[in-house]
């Protein structure tokens, strides 16, 4: 009956129940990033230059995504230890992330560019909504990777199902691509 | 995961990788049984009460602005017991008025007709029609039905809030929306009101994302996609259309957040408010909440209409012992609807200032949408064609859709013209339009739904002869209520007025204002006879003796008269052709699980 599923060829329904999710996602911030052209293509418009700091939380993220595909690797290999390491990693990588976007919020906030009350422009406030928001989806894969990483020490999970780390693995790549296309909007395009 | 492990070693388990449902029945506790059930069946009479609830409520609210709008000179003692201080006297203030139309928009649209109707029929029939022991991921289902429940409980609990529950329209346009001085409803009311469709958002997400990924991977052996009923095909859309476009909306109330309680500037300029002053905030653009507002709004009227399109074929191929008249073309029209659905948004901005040459883009995309319309609705006549067809209720309500998406129809390509909009926007021309195609038709393909699946629900039946009062008077009072509004709308008259009596122009319309609003309470207390009949039957309706009582095609008559968790107690049966082979080869109708015969005719 093993067998039967895996000739069948089909994706888990609970994959494509997250890649189906991960449309919404896109659906989400495909709003924000319009809503970002209109409203920048009106008048009282701010440009500024994003925050150094982006950039090292952009290869931070990046990072984690390697980190990420080891760690699907070795659960493969039925490797616990090396499993549960690289989890971490791209747990602490991804908290990382979330520090420096933080302070990059910091560093604008300092050079006097609010990002929201009155003196706020909406250039602003649309780059902290943006990024806000994505950061919160960092958030949940960060708990996520914290969920299967614990789930995977107790003695009832057998080593041979990788599905619950696939799918993290999905999502995190997910939101690091996202990431991608938000700082490139963000930095040249938008 | 021992889950899966243990499952391999099932026998009598097939095809499906992991479905152990079935053998559990015996630890079910009230609690896990009725309250946080993962049956998919349970989860869908969850919605379909709680969408019940909703419809009394929102429609309550209709008989009580009616009564503002039939009788604006008159009194009414008991209005000041139930309201208190929003109706002084016995008349309802305007501000109440107001909050009524927005909660009943409000509630109509989200909570009765996305929520009850979809939530109650792709929870109920996508798994037993696709042949799947439950939900892509019953949890996620369970969840989904609790965050609508809890949506549900914030915008109630936002009537009584002292400022009163949100009231500047359904479609919450900033500055009403984002000021807190702007009205009494755009203080705590619109606060509630933001939560609780931020949670309803996350409903319908999570309810959507498990009826896709159920239909395209949960699908028993035999069963292509091409084999589908066309409910189910209907649902698939609807939920693409559902994860497509509500996340934008909450992208749009997002911004609606952050300009409320932050400060800034999406869409706030530097209004000045009546006794609060000049705003601080810069350039914003109002426009902008009414693009996001209506990328969503567009399809959700397809996520309203299409479930109901899609039961009314099932049911009126059933009822006509015929085959459905073009299954692929009906198929294709649902496609094209779903694509245009997302782009035909701005039709409703028509006078917002829109560029005309945009605007004539919209207006060619908007008329298009008349092709799969008229595809289907021919489709839904050549069906009953010489068909041999038993009048249920259930089918009489298909028939009453069919009727009233075309009368409503008709009139949206008046209004999808920019020209003649420019005119009828914003009057009950409007109203009569969206009520029909949108409001009215879907009620009745909900209540199709309803009077077919309640067997199957429930393993009893409705009363018929309350359902055949319930049909006639309903219909009769659809367009008693609706059809004058289009005369009314031409003549100018303007939807939310309060009072129309104080209007020399619309003056003329106080004795029709006056029917409409009788014919309105008429209607409101037939529905009460069919939730009577509704909730007696579930306790005391003529009990379901035959599995298959409709003589049907499709799977969910296969399992017993009352499945359990699981809905077949041995394997899923494998299908063989598909749902629509009613009289054929001098048979009167051939279940989707008979193997194909040999002398029998090719057909699809």
């Amino acid at each position: 009956m093993a067998t039967e599923v895996k000739t069948k060829n089909k994706i888990h329904p609970q994959k494509m129940y997250l890649y189906v999710g991960l449309g919404s996602i896109v659906m989400m911030f495909a709003g924000l990033t319009s809503a970002y052209i209109v409203k920048k293509s009106q008048s009282n418009w701010l440009d500024f230059e994003l925050p150094k700091v982006f950039f090292i939380a952009t290869v931070v993220i990046l990072l984690s995504s390697f980190t990420m595909q080891m760690a699907v690797k070795k659960a493969k290999e039925g490797l616990q230890n090396p499993y549960r390491g690289f989890l971490t990693v791209t747990a602490i990588l991804g908290v990382a992330f979330m520090t420096l976007q933080y302070q990059g919020f910091m560093a604008l906030q300092a050079n006097n560019i609010a990002l929201t009350g009155a003196r706020s422009n909406s250039a602003a406030s649309f780059l902290f909504v943006i990024t806000f928001l994505h950061l919160l989806h960092v958030l949940g894969g960060v708990i996520a990777l914290f969920g299967v990483r614990f789930k995977s020490l107790s003695a009832k999970n057998n080593t041979e199902n990788t599905l619950p780390v696939e799918l993290v693995s999905t999502y995190w790549h997910f939101v690091d691509i996202l990431w991608i296309y938000l700082f490139v909007f963000l930095q040249w395009i938008g | 995961m021992s889950h899966e492990a243990a499952l391999h070693n099932h026998e009598g388990h097939e095809s499906h990788g992991h479905d152990d449902h079935g053998h559990h029945e015996h630890h079910d506790t009230f609690l896990t049984k009725y309250v946080f059930s993962q049956d998919h069946k349970m989860i869908a009479k969850q919605f379909l009460i709680t969408g019940m609830v909703w419809a009394v409520l929102g429609g309550l609210m209709s008989v009580l602005f009616r009564l503002q709008l039939g009788y604006p000179d008159a009194s009414f003692p008991w209005l000041e017991s139930i309201l208190g201080k929003w109706a002084k006297g016995g008349q309802i203030t305007p501000e109440a008025y107001y909050a009524l139309v927005t909660t009943h928009g409000t509630v109509l649209v989200f909570f009765v007709l996305t929520a009850g109707l979809s939530g109650t029929f792709a929870n109920f029939l996508i798994p037993l029609q696709v042949g799947a022991r439950d939900m892509a991921s019953p949890f996620m289902n369970m969840l989904s039905y609790w965050f609508f429940f809890t949506a549900s409980i914030i915008m109630l609990s936002s009537l009584f809030v002292e400022t009163g529950p949100f009231s500047g329209g359904w479609t919450a346009y900033p500055p009403l929306s984002a000021l807190h001085d702007a009205s009494p409803g755009s203080k705590t009311g619109m606060d509630l009101w933001i939560i609780s469709m931020a949670l309803f958002v996350v409903s319908s997400l999570l309810g959507g994302l498990n009826y896709i990924a159920t239909i395209l991977n949960m699908r028993t052996k035999g069963m292509s996609m091409t084999r589908l009923p066309l409910t189910i095909w209907a649902l698939f859309f609807t939920a693409v259309l559902g994860v497509l476009s509500f996340p934008v909306l909450l992208s749009g109330l997002i911004l609606l957040i952050f300009d409320r309680n932050f400060g800034t500037s999406f869409y706030l300029s530097d209004i000045y408010v009546n006794g609060v002053g000049a705003l601080s905030n810069e350039g914003g653009s109002a426009i902008l909440f009414q693009h996001l507002f209506w990328f969503l709004g567009h399809p959700e009227v397809y996520i309203i209409l299409l479930p109901a399109m899609g039961m009314v074929s099932e049911i009126m191929s059933v009822n006509s012992r015929k085959p459905i008249f073009g299954y692929m073309a009906m198929l294709g029209s649902l496609f094209a609807i779903a694509i245009l659905a997302f782009l035909v948004w701005a039709h409703h901005m028509f006078v917002t200032g829109l560029n005309p040459f945009l605007g004539s883009v919209f207006v060619l995309l908007t008329l298009l949408i008349a092709v799969p319309s008229a595809i289907k609705v021919f489709n839904w006549l050549t069906t009953l064609w010489r068909g041999n067809i038993r009048f249920t209720p259930g089918m009489l309500f298909a028939i009453g859709f069919v009727s009233l998406f075309i009368s409503g129809g008709l009139t949206g390509i008046w209004l999808g013209n920019a020209a003649l909009d420019i005119y009828l926007h914003d009057s009950y021309f409007v109203v009569a339009h969206f009520h029909i195609v949108m409001g009215v038709a879907s009620m009745f393909g909900m209540f199709a739904g309803v009077y077919h699946w309640f067997p199957k629900m429930y393993g009893r039946y409705l009363n018929n002869s309350l359902g055949y009062i319930h049909f006639w008077i309903t219909l009769a009072g659809a367009y008693l209520i609706f059809w004058p509004m289009h005369y009314q709308g031409l003549a100018g008259m303007p939807r939310r007025y309060f009072d129309f009596s104080i209007w020399e122009s619309f003056k003329q319309f106080a004795d029709l204002n006056r029917f409409i609003s009788t014919v309105a309470m008429i209607v409101f207390a037939v529905q009460i006879l069919f939730l009577i009949n509704f909730f007696y039957s579930i306790f005391k309706g003529r009990k379901v003796t035959v599995l298959n009582p409709w003589e049907s095609n499709t799977l969910e008559w296969t399992t017993p008269i009352n499945p359990g968790h699981g809905n077949w107690p041995g394997e899923i049966p494998e299908v063989h052709r598909w749902p629509y082979d009613y009289g054929k080869d001098g048979h009167d109708f051939i279940p989707q699980t008979t193997p194909v015969g040999e002398d029998e005719t090719e057909t699809h």
